[in-house]
């Protein structure tokens, strides 16, 4: 069970948090004016990254605020979490083959 | 009587005799021994017989690694199946019983299996029950016949009595294992002032030490040590040891799972009232030191599943702890050194050692040494190839063995004797530095696995599971894994010096474990890798003939490993096996994936308290007790109890659903609306956000109106509905359905947080703080005028789709006047602690218009009868707005939620499943919900499904049978026939209509 280090709340056991995928993913302004495939690719289309991943996460039994986490996917190891809206922080990119 | 039990010495309590039941006999024991010591102290060392061929198996080991010595222990519902006698504390007044054997483990019928075991090879189950045209239906007949056949031990059939508990632990540094690495480390660690675990799965700190109190540390005997050792921990105050502990999973972040066996060695008196049976234990720590030791590997010969025929280090740990011989007359089988001081402390106990039968060609090393100084008979280059006996071993024969370790060199005897001494090396447990991802090294020198780079930060291994074996460098890494772990958490107090030891590791050994015989594998008699899945070296490489190359595929086709040893004995001897029948080197071949539990643990802790009436919490009304006292039957929606309907004295479900049905078209109902889901919407952008949430538009509505609205997800189909009211400028009251309150609220959040941070909006739960009866029916507004007189409920005044404040029975209310019955109807919220006053006062004052409350299946049937949906019953995930014909409802001017996708071309293609409604040919018959409609009646299969029917009931208005069904294109087929196929080979024929089967226009509601 992984230890989420909420913004808001500080770690946190992973039981307390829901999980929200692919995150910098923001909601196109004018989805009308969007062909089928680009919209599909918003809605469906996730990243499987083997590796450092940028993703979102929301404290459901806690604070209930989503922010985001970057984690190594291979080692899970959590590597930052920051609030919405804001920059990711920069970290050390491990390459997996 | 114990006739194998030495008069003195040992870890036991010759002052508490104990007696237990093995098969129906009595025996003898003492307090401080196990099961399997206990036995082999009265000379019983035939304890099973096996999974698959039913031969008779005697006690390998003195561990969790224990393959046969398998206890069915207690009486139905307290009994356990599988308690490895090895490791459970014997209790006075155990009653034990063998496994796999019937009538008896002496005489046991299942062993004609062995003059089969041709026709049972590797991948038997496969072969011959999942082929082609065998096919599900035969292997489900067989599997029955084989789990009776095999299977370990019998399942309890009532209710476990006994209590379990889970709980949260936090610590510094956990230390798993109290053998000389783990003291060490846990001394260091907890000198530094760090909060230290220490977990022992065994009821005494020591280890290995406990088999080999004769090894000597810092001067002191190892056992004076390891009490000068407890003593100092019990004295730190940061410092907390558990024994009976084992530490079973490492998972992600330095989480870990402990089970605590808090009374399994207590009799029934002496545990206390209060205390739970097992413990479930999850745990967090900063750093992790693993001390797990390592488990002896054995040799394979032929027949070396013989009672009698046992790990050297076990007899070793028999002798010098339990003080039990665990034979007379012993042959040692060995390819290296530090099995010979096992054999040197049994001889020097009585035993006489018949033959030392030592595959290297020139044995050599600290014991061997030793040995030769004491005369024992050491036969160098030579191996126990097989033994003999039926029952228990009478005799091994030896061989020399050739340079190549593939034949024998002549040289053969026979060496009577009632003890086969098995040692072939040694292997680090390193199963929870796997599970939690750390990587392993070969190592070669000492042939196997041992710890590489782990998976996570803060762990380490230290002492024999990290593949150090002599003492002094055990207990130097111990000290030095514990001084790290302190000092990665800021912890600098002084360590104190490592403790001292000699270093005799077991090393030299040879490079052999398959001991070649005089015959061919598989020829007069076996040679087992698996014993608990008796898995032969022959059924390896007969899985390799076949094709079988990953280790992986090798496991589940032989079933090598599998079971409740996994394979701690076997799985490195399976993979040197395949290794060298491949000619690959052992790393290539790598080894399975260890996954927790590192032993079996019980369903009980697993659960802990979260059973019976605590497994689910349930959810109840302020309306509750009323409905529980008028004898309402109750359905859950989600965790909600809701009042299903309300049968009176004779009556059925039909009846009392049709009775509540007729209340309120034809007088008034009330049904309890408390659990619909309320989301209070605060805030100037308010509107603007329910306009982006709902598929229609917001803006418009007036203050003290109300609105339905369909909400989607982003892929365009429906996820919720329910009305909103606009109490102000800047206030909406949200209702969502029952079971969806949490979602809902979850989606809306997500929205306002990660896409529009911008909207100036709170949203609040007050699903708990309302309770809200539903008065519906011609009389409603008579009714609710009486306890609410001061409120004007006129059309003019409240006109359908409204809301007002005001006083109702007393207290401050909110009065929502809408429909879901197609009555008119006021849904009457107060603060939750006057839901019952509510209700009751409803009930009295609606007593003279004859009022019937009514359930939630009276409530599907009205709301069916006026074609209202109810989410989740007409829809499913894969329906849309068109799909349910609500168009009607969907802007096409602003965007929302799902709108994009709602303007696919898939999603409003004409064969899409629509929404109609179905009513079949006889008014009579019912459709069962789940129904597929098809287009033709008639013999053919297989038949296009057009659809499905998602409700149906038995119409009181309608005076017939109802039914809505989403079908494929179905507005286009209004007045086509379609036939129901049910179960039973009845076929329905019905008629496509339009959805709405009770007051078309309206005109009721908004009367």
């Amino acid at each position: 069970m992984l230890l989420i280090p909420c913004p808001y709340c500080g770690p946190r056991p992973e039981i307390e948090f829901g999980y929200g995928s692919e995150a910098h993913l923001a909601r196109p302004g004018a989805p009308q004016e969007m062909s089928d495939e680009d919209w599909a690719a918003y809605v469906y289309w996730r990243k499987n990254t083997k590796g450092v991943f940028h993703e979102r996460w929301v404290h459901t039994h806690g604070c209930r605020r989503w922010f985001n986490v970057i984690r190594d996917t291979v080692t899970y190891e959590i590597l930052a979490a920051y609030e919405q809206g804001i920059e990711p922080p920069a970290v050390e990119i491990e390459t997996y083959v | 009587m114990q006739p194998f039990r030495l008069t003195e010495g040992g870890l036991i309590d010759r002052s508490r005799p104990l007696h237990f039941q093995f098969d129906g006999r009595r025996y003898g024991g003492y307090a401080g021994d196990s099961i399997a010591s206990a036995l082999l102290a009265n000379g019983v060392h035939l304890v099973g017989r096996s999974f698959k061929y039913h031969r008779p198996r005697g006690i390998v080991s003195a561990g969790v690694e224990e393959p046969n010595a398998l206890f069915q222990v207690g009486y139905d519902p307290k009994t356990e199946p599988n308690v490895k006698g090895t490791i459970a504390e014997l209790v006075d007044g155990m009653v034990l019983q063998s496994q796999n054997a019937w009538p008896s483990v002496g005489f046991d019928l299942g062993s004609v299996n062995q003059c089969f075991s041709r026709f049972l090879p590797s991948g038997f189950y496969y072969k011959t029950f999942m082929g082609p045209g065998r096919g599900t239906k035969a292997w489900m007949l067989y599997e029955r016949m084989i789990r009776k056949a095999a299977g370990l031990g019998n399942a309890p059939t009532r209710p476990d009595p006994d209590s379990y508990d889970k709980t949260f632990a936090h610590t510094d540094i956990l230390v798993v294992g109290s053998g000389p690495a783990g003291l060490s480390a846990t001394l260091a660690a907890g000198r530094s002032g760090a909060r230290v675990l220490l977990v022992e799965m065994d009821n005494a700190l020591g280890g290995h030490l406990l088999s080999a109190p004769g090894s000597e540390i810092d001067g002191l005997s190892g056992l004076v040590w390891v009490e000068k050792a407890a003593a100092e921990l019990a004295a730190l105050p940061n410092v907390t040891v558990m024994t009976r502990t084992v530490c079973f999973a490492a998972y992600d972040h330095n989480f870990f799972a402990l089970w605590e066996n808090v009374s399994d060695h207590l009799t029934d008196a002496e545990r206390a009232q209060h205390q739970p049976r097992h413990r479930l234990i999850k745990l967090r720590t900063g750093q992790a030191i693993f001390a797990a030791g390592a488990i002896e590997r054995p040799l394979i010969f032929r027949d070396n599943d013989r009672p009698g025929s046992m790990l050297a280090g076990a007899a070793e740990t028999y002798l010098k702890r339990y003080a039990v011989r665990a034979g007379k007359r012993a042959v040692l089988v060995t390819n290296n050194d530090g099995a010979y001081r096992g054999a040197l402390a049994l001889n020097e106990a009585g035993i006489e050692i018949a033959a030392i039968a030592d595959l290297r060609e020139t044995p050599s090393g600290h014991w061997t040494a030793e040995a030769r100084e004491r005369r024992l008979p050491i036969l160098a280059g030579q191996g126990v190839f097989a033994t003999e006996g039926s029952k228990r071993v009478e005799g091994v024969r030896i061989g020399k063995i050739g340079a190549d370790g593939l034949s024998l060199a002549g040289g053969e005897e026979t060496h009577a004797c009632d003890l086969v001494l098995n040692a072939g090396g040694w292997t680090p447990s390193v199963h929870l530095h796997s599970q939690a991802k750390g990587k392993l090294v070969w190592e070669e020198e000492g042939q196997y696995f041992r710890p590489g780079v782990t998976g996570q930060k803060g762990q380490g291994s230290v002492g024999a599971c990290n593949g150090t074996f002599g003492l002094g460098a055990i207990l130097a890494e111990g000290h030095a894994g514990g001084a790290v772990a302190a000092e990665a958490l800021g912890r600098s107090g002084p360590v104190g010096a490592a403790p001292a030891a000699g270093d005799e590791s077991f090393l030299p050994l040879r490079r052999l474990w398959l001991i070649p015989a005089d015959k061919p594998l598989g020829h007069q008699g076996k040679h087992f890798v698996d014993q608990q899945n008796d898995v032969t070296v022959a059924d390896l490489k007969l899985a390799l003939r076949e094709g079988y190359r990953s280790i992986e595929h090798l496991k589940r086709y032989t079933t090598t490993g599998m079971a409740t040893d996994q394979g701690k004995t076997s799985n490195v001897n399976a993979l040197t096996l395949v290794a060298g029948t491949l000619a690959k080197p052992i790393p290539e071949v790598g080894t399975t994936t260890f996954r927790p539990p590192y032993t079996p643990i019980s369903f009980g802790a697993w659960m802990g308290r979260d059973v019976g009436d605590l497994l689910d919490p349930l959810r109840k009304t302020a309306m509750d007790p009323w409905h529980e006292a008028n004898g309402a039957e109750f359905e859950n929606v989600g965790q909600w109890r809701r009042p299903w309907y309300y049968p009176q004295a004779g009556e059925s479900m039909a009846d009392a659903v049709e009775r509540e049905c007729r209340a309120v078209r034809g007088a008034v109902g009330v049904l309890d609306a408390s659990t619909l889901g309320k989301i209070d919407i605060q805030g100037p952008d308010a509107a603007e956000f329910l306009d982006r949430i709902y598929t229609n538009a917001w803006k418009t509505l007036a203050v003290g109106r109300c609105r339905y609205g369909l909400m989607l997800s982003e892929d365009g189909m429906v996820m919720d509905d329910g009305v909103t009211a606009r109490l102000g400028e800047q206030h909406y009251l949200m209702h969502t359905t029952s079971g969806n309150a949490a979602q809902v609220l979850a989606h809306l959040e997500e929205y306002l947080q990660t896409e529009w941070p911008d909207l100036k909006v709170f949203l609040t739960s007050v699903t708990e703080q309302w309770a809200t009866a539903q008065i519906a029916g011609p009389y409603a507004r008579d009714l609710l005028a009486e306890i609410a007189p001061d409120l004007y409920l006129s059309t003019e005044a409240l006109p359908h789709m409204s809301v007002t404040a005001g006083k109702v029975a007393g207290r401050k209310a909110r009065i929502f006047r809408v429909s879901f019955t197609g009555e008119t109807s006021f849904e009457v919220s107060v603060p939750s602690s006057y839901g019952l006053g509510l209700w009751e006062a409803l009930m009295r004052a609606g007593a003279k218009y004859g009022i019937s409350p009514f359930g939630t299946e009276a409530m599907h049937v009205l709301r069916a009868e006026k074609g209202f949906i109810i989410v989740g019953q007409e829809t499913d995930g894969s329906v849309n707005p068109h799909d349910l014909g609500m168009d009607w409802i969907v802007s096409k001017t602003k965007d929302f939620v799902g709108r994009r996708s709602l303007s696919r071309t898939d999603m409003a293609k004409p064969d899409r499943k629509q929404l109609v409604g179905i009513l079949t040919k006889d008014p009579k018959n019912i459709l069962p919900e789940g129904a597929q409609l098809v287009q033709k009646d008639g013999p053919e299969r297989p038949l296009p499904m057009l659809g499905h029917v998602t409700s149906s009931y038995w119409s009181p208005a309608a005076e017939r049978s109802i039914a809505m069904a989403l079908i494929k294109g179905g507005r286009a087929r209004m007045g086509e026939r379609l036939y129901a196929p049910l179960e039973g080979g009845k076929t329905l024929e019905c008629e496509v209509v339009e959805p709405v089967f009770y007051d078309k226009e309206g005109s009721r509601l908004r009367g």
